[in-house]
């Protein structure tokens, strides 16, 4: 970060898009690709992607929300699919908001910057907003979290074109794209043992539900393998206490 | 589900429930512990799901992913995973090999 001078918040906001062409920046614009092909081969528009990334923003919950349409899942299920994959934006919007907050700060802002807490942008504005001045951080956030989102809007109109302009062989790794990457994340934060278990559970269960009942399968699938990986660290001194807040899922 | 603005109140819907997380969690400022167990159980159904799904796409892939054999997807999944710790958990490393594998065999196959 450069030194700030009074004023600067041209030069703040500057900063926070150059962060965001970083390779963390660049994943996930990447990651986008492969979600834009998938809404191509699931036979939905490339208006509907792009609303969904304009809207909803949490990759995880966007690729459950179109894997469980496309299997004709009722709207009761992809609902409630998307709402627990995505209920993880909670305590991450908890443990960064007050390091945005500033006495008068308008509660409109901090709403807005609500919208932009996902996981790319959350754990690199945890990492970066705290050693900022304080009335650079909410500038900082929208530049950085903003630019963040753009790259993804046009990740996903891009991944959308490619799936129909290249051959069959190379639309197949891109649709292949986000499987690949949400098991890179999944198995690069295996720490805790709950986690662990939900993980695996979840990996087991997930095919076999889905094959006895492919509208509710994927959201047994996390409820049970969930509750039981919960299960499994409960009662063990310590594990709520070193339990990490971050899901660095997508 | 074949009516064009279904696919539309799936998204609005998406949305809602995607904010309502976030907006919560403004509303809730510092006012509540994300170590505690709500939150934790919360965390591990998302990870299940997620793996749950993840599994489902590549063993039991929709659409053109079927058209790849398993052992070629699960030929790309192994070569990401080799990539990907030989790199030192470098992700674009791991998906760039795991999807030029994939890319290839299917040609190939």
């Amino acid at each position: 970060m450069s030194a700030e001078r009074p004023g600067g918040r041209l030069r703040t906001g500057l900063a926070g898009v150059r962060e965001a062409f970083g390779a963390p920046g660049l994943i996930l614009a990447a990651s986008f690709l492969g979600f834009g092909s998938l809404v191509r081969e699931s036979d939905l528009s490339v208006w509907v992607g792009l609303a969904t990334t304009v809207l909803v923003w949490a990759l995880p919950g966007q690729v459950v929300m179109v894997e469980t349409y496309a299997v004709g899942a009722s709207l009761l299920v992809v609902a409630a699919a998307v709402a627990l994959t995505n209920a993880r934006l909670l305590p991450m919007t908890v443990t960064l908001l007050p390091w945005l907050r500033r006495p008068g700060t308008p509660a409109w802002k901090l709403y807005l910057a609500g919208h932009f807490v996902a996981v790319t942008a959350w754990a690199n504005s945890m990492r970066i907003v705290p050693t900022l001045p304080e009335h650079q951080r909410l500038v900082w956030f929208f530049s950085f979290a903003a630019t963040l989102w753009l790259m993804s809007i046009a990740g996903t109109a891009v991944g959308f074109f490619l799936a129909g302009a290249v051959p069959q062989p190379v639309t197949l790794a891109l649709v292949f794209l986000n499987p690949v990457y949400f098991l890179l994340l999944l198995i690069g934060d295996l720490t805790q043992r709950p986690r662990t278990v939900a993980l695996v559970a979840g990996a087991v269960l997930g095919p076999v539900f889905h094959l006895i009942d492919p509208d509710w399968g994927l959201l047994l699938t996390g409820l049970v393998a969930g509750t039981v990986g919960f299960a499994a660290g409960r009662g063990r001194p310590g594990t709520a206490a070193t339990a990490r807040v971050e899901p660095a899922d997508d | 589900m074949t009516e064009a603005w279904i696919p539309w109140i799936v998204v609005l819907i998406a949305a809602a429930v995607t904010y309502f997380s976030r907006g919560l969690g403004v509303l809730a400022g510092g006012r509540i512990d994300p170590s505690g167990p709500l939150f934790e159980w919360v965390s591990c159904v998302a990870y299940a799901l997620l793996a749950g799904l993840v599994s489902r796409m590549i063993l039991l892939p929709q659409g053109p992913l079927a058209d790849a054999p398993l052992a070629v997807r699960l030929a790309g999944v192994a070569v990401a995973l080799v990539a990907f710790y030989a790199s030192g958990r470098n992700l674009l490393a791991g998906i760039g090999a795991g999807l030029v594998c994939l890319a290839l065999l299917t040609i190939l196959v």
